[in-house]
């Protein structure tokens, strides 16, 4: 058998693509049910993590979940409650959902209690950072205004550098600052250590070496924040 | 099972025939990944197991493959192989998975790789091809764990994410050098070791 004949390499290389493809595609179908348990547990435990709560373990994460986060939301732009079926909030996707003009964006949001019985308000965010997405989850407390925590993802930031947003040294900056300044929305800002922000909002600490990932926080803070400001307004009266 | 030969594809990439060091591959993941300690590590056996398993398969079909299209079958080999380990990780280790996501995909545009698929796994058998790969995957393994821990050390003060520095160098006016982080200092790192190793054998020096 000729194998540099023509033939032989187009049949070769077409059944070893069919092959590979085959195999793969059957790899992912076998995998698919325990990725999307892992990814929907990973969702959970970030809002956990923006009220300071850690699961005990990972097989405790629904259990935890379901304890704390006692009511979906979803707003409308007016700041009303328009929807608070189980797991409406849960099932929306960001990703789409940003893509959208920003008047026709879902506003989903979890209502949660802790365990001295106050009530937090947690907001998902999502953004861009440096090389990909970047999305967590804000807490807010019931006065409307106070940030109680945060939680940070990426999908590809660099390492030591964009993805030092996931460290608790970065998310605790937050806690305790204010959304709000003299009754006007002004989100926090992340600022260059050592600056501050021009228009007299909460800041925190940028990481150094990772100028562009910092300034896709604050960005998605203050984009995916600010169409809540009806409803923070209503509570904080 | 360890003849001479395979006692040399096994032993020959850890030092004398680095990957890294001698043949200057893999350059760019040592840039990205070396900012701290744990990807680094992380990243290390990932190229490990990718790369002795896709020896081990080239080298099974290595008779069949038609030499024009040669490349394109390692390829489709390794390509295949990291989106697979990618999909284990997803499902079973979800967290190393969200710390690798990138990287685990850059595997496949590892010179290493597609360097020891040409030139060993299609011109030897199975077992010497998976020693050859589990040594190549060792050497680089161990120039991204010494880039890693001087850089992480020297520019974050911690190790595996552990403060090693004590506070009162901070607080007698020590601090943290920016610039190990950026990917600059990964390159002058990679050359210093370079420099010893070469000062050290100096069958590698050229003239």
């Amino acid at each position: 058998m000729n194998k540099n004949s023509n033939s032989y390499q187009i049949i070769y290389a077409a059944v070893m693509v069919l092959l590979v493809g085959v195999v793969l595609a059957f790899v992912y179908m076998a995998l698919k049910p325990k990725q999307d348990v892992n990814i929907a547990n990973d969702k959970r435990s970030q809002i956990l993590a923006s009220l300071h709560i850690d699961a005990p373990s990972e097989a405790e994460i629904p259990a935890t979940y379901e304890k704390y986060v006692t009511r979906d939301l979803l707003l409308d732009h007016e700041g009303n409650i328009v929807d608070s079926t189980k797991n409406v909030a849960f099932d929306i996707d960001m990703k789409k959902n940003m893509k959208l003009a920003e008047a026709d964006r879902q506003l989903p949001m979890f209502e949660c209690t802790l365990d001295d019985g106050s009530k937090k308000y947690v907001i998902p965010v999502y953004g861009a950072g440096l090389w990909g997405a970047i999305w967590g989850f804000v807490a807010v407390d019931d006065d409307g205004e106070t940030v109680y925590g945060t939680d940070f993802s990426h999908e590809s930031e660099t390492p030591g550098l964009g993805a030092r947003i996931t460290e608790d040294s970065f998310q605790h900056q937050y806690d305790g600052k204010l959304l709000f300044k003299e009754g006007a929305f002004k989100s926090v800002s992340v600022v260059k250590k050592g600056q501050r922000p021009t228009d007299g909002s909460d800041y925190v600490d940028a990481i150094s070496g990772a100028t562009i990932t910092s300034r896709g926080v604050g960005a998605m803070m203050q984009e995916c924040i600010a169409p809540y400001e009806p409803f923070f307004k209503k509570i904080q009266q | 099972m360890l003849s001479k030969k395979n006692k040399e594809a096994l032993f020959n990439p850890l030092s004398k025939d680095n990957p890294v060091l001698v043949q200057i591959l893999g350059i760019c993941s040592t840039l990205a990944v070396t900012a701290s300690l744990k990807p680094a590590i992380v990243m290390g056996i990932a190229v490990i197991v990718v790369l002795a398993l896709s020896n081990v398969i080239i080298s099974l079909i290595r008779t069949t493959i038609p030499t024009t299209i040669r490349i394109i079958v390692q390829l489709v080999v390794v390509a295949a192989l990291v989106i697979m380990v990618q999909q284990f990780l997803v499902a079973y280790t979800y967290d190393v998975s969200k710390q690798l996501s990138v990287f685990i995909g850059l595997i496949i545009t590892n010179c290493i790789l597609m360097g020891r698929l040409e030139a060993f796994a299609l011109n030897n058998g199975p077992w010497a091809s998976f020693l050859d790969g589990i040594g190549n995957g060792l050497g680089y393994t161990i120039i991204l764990v010494i880039v890693a821990f001087f850089r992480e050390l020297l520019g974050s003060g911690t190790l595996m994410g552990l403060q090693v520095i004590p506070q009162w160098c901070y607080d007698h006016g020590y601090e943290n050098n920016g610039l190990m982080i950026l990917p600059p200092m990964a390159l002058i790192t990679v050359a210093c070791i370079i420099w010893v190793h070469r000062a050290r054998n100096k069958e590698l020096q050229e003239n």
